[in-house]
């Protein structure tokens, strides 16, 4: 399993995923902490391709052997591709959540709202804050 | 914030080196896993892995009336087995609902239930309320008895350079005996909850990690498992579990437990709710099912036939064994025949599946 790291070069959701701008598309996954908290990942119900995902919103599920988790969508974007390697081997998810464990590609269509994620250091100061709580 | 916090069990420190994620189960805290449910799922599959399962309780009956309670307390029928054998069985309210399913071992001079560690005040208090008018004991041994279950095909390779005496190797599966594990003196019982074969050793509770550090050390090292894979070794062998499968809502038939209950004495307590369960036939089956295509069932969904509601699941993961979704679920009688078509409904996704004999594997845990 991946060690605990939160790339900087990623914008982050409160609910734990994390979204990587390239141009027009982008790239969603869920953080380290996510895939902590879930455990190892058997199973992930994708989005169609085409399907339109608002931010705030789930478009799909990850499943370890005992929990289901809701994946939220961290910007508006219409899905271009899903990560077939994590349909198939879902637990690169927890071996590389930012790299081979990416889950769909989108074109962003409000590619402003990114701007309102938080960055490196704010998601790392509201992981903190999480635990205290 | 008042909640009292859970118990831990003494191999507490072991759990923590072997980097284990802790969870909450029946006020303990315990072992969920390793790292790897599915990892260790599969070592009790092909090697053998060790679970802790101190939480669960033991209680104490002894004396001259100990058996002639027994036998009121329990549904199967003891007569079958005498010292140095154990048994499933069940204990029921009055009703005929499930307090408890529980393995008795009958020892030299007293039987030992051991139960779920949710249902031990449950067990404690139905058993001291049905002893009255016998000369019986009954004593809650829970706090002083640690138990390691230690399955899976290389048991015996694990085990032989730990015991003092050959007898724990030559058991029959069911059967105990007492002997001495890495020193520590403990009752050895063929006995488990995965479908491999397998011991569980119960010892003085301060002295299991020494018996666990011998194990997890010894030529043939025994991996630790969680009940994670606890649990989704016993799905997949369809075995049920208190709480899912067993409840007072539901008497033992529809579980498919006949077999542990004595229907020709019919003297145990709750016997009449049985009695007339014998005679209406039952209106729902616990039934195993797989799922023909990707998907996970969870418990408490639907299970439709031909459109129509029939059931519902009371247990379900990935089977790492199978690598498909199974599960367990009550249904309609006429709807639980093996092969049978079902949908479950996955959070508004119907998932195509059919009902299967129990195990669900092609596994027993009975010498080869």
């Amino acid at each position: 399993m991946a060690d605990e790291h939160y790339p900087a070069e990623l914008r982050y959701h409160r609910e734990h995923d994390w979204v990587r701008v390239e141009g027009e598309e982008a790239v969603f996954g869920i953080t380290w902490f996510a895939q902590d908290a879930l455990g190892e990942v058997v199973f992930f119900e994708p989005p169609a391709v085409g399907a339109q995902l608002s931010a705030d919103t789930t478009y799909g599920e990850l499943e370890s052997v005992k929990a289901v988790s809701d994946i939220y969508a961290p910007a508006d974007g219409e899905v271009m591709a899903i990560n077939d390697d994590v349909v198939a081997s879902p637990e690169l998810v927890n071996a590389d959540p930012y790299g081979a464990g990416w889950l769909v590609r989108v074109r962003l269509t409000n590619p402003a709202g990114v701007d309102d994620l938080m960055d490196q250091t704010a998601y790392t100061a509201y992981l903190a804050g999480l635990d205290q709580a | 914030m008042s909640a009292i916090s859970p118990r831990t069990t003494s191999l507490h420190d072991r759990h923590l080196a072997a980097g284990a994620k802790l969870g909450d189960f029946a006020g303990w805290q315990m072992p969920l896993d390793y790292g790897s449910p599915r990892g260790e799922h599969l070592v009790v599959r092909g090697g053998v892995g060790m679970f802790d399962v101190s939480h669960m309780g033991q209680i104490e009956v002894s004396g001259p009336d100990a058996r002639a309670l027994l036998v009121r307390g329990l549904t199967n029928r003891l007569a079958a087995i005498g010292p140095g054998q154990a048994q499933y069985t069940l204990m029921l309210d009055d009703d005929g609902g499930v307090i408890d399913d529980l393995i008795v071992y009958a020892l030299i001079d007293r039987h030992l239930l051991v139960v779920n560690a949710a249902n031990r005040a449950a067990c404690w208090a139905r058993m001291e309320a049905l002893a009255t008018g016998y000369e019986v004991t009954v004593a809650d041994r829970s706090d002083e008895i640690a138990m390691i279950a230690v399955q899976g095909p290389l048991w015996e390779r694990a085990l032989g350079p730990l015991v003092g005496s050959p007898a724990p190797l030559g058991l029959e599966y069911f059967e105990v005996t007492e002997d001495m594990v890495a020193s520590v003196p403990a009752f050895v019982a063929r006995t488990g909850y995965t479908g491999e074969p397998g011991v569980e050793i119960m010892c003085p509770w301060d002295l299991a990690p020494r018996v666990w550090d011998a194990l997890a050390c010894g030529s043939t090292p025994v991996t630790p498992a969680g009940l994670v894979a606890r649990d989704t070794l016993r799905t997949e062998m369809g075995y049920p579990l208190y709480g899912n499968e067993l409840s007072s809502a539901r008497g033992p038939l529809p579980a498919g437990l006949r077999w542990a209950c004595d229907v020709e004495g019919l003297a145990f307590a709750g016997a009449e709710a049985v009695r007339r369960d014998l005679e209406d036939g039952p209106i729902e089956r616990l039934v195993g099912f797989i799922f023909d295509a990707p998907g996970i069932p969870r418990p408490g969904q639907d299970v439709l036939v031909d459109g129509s509601i029939v059931g519902t699941v009371t247990s379900g993961t990935l089977s790492p064994t199978l690598e498909r979704g199974i599960g367990m679920a009550y249904v309609a009688a006429g709807s639980a025949t093996p092969d049978t078509e079902i949908v479950v409904d996955v959070r508004g996704r119907p998932r195509p599946a059919h009902i299967v004999r129990r195990p669900l594997v092609a596994r027993s845990p009975r010498n080869d």
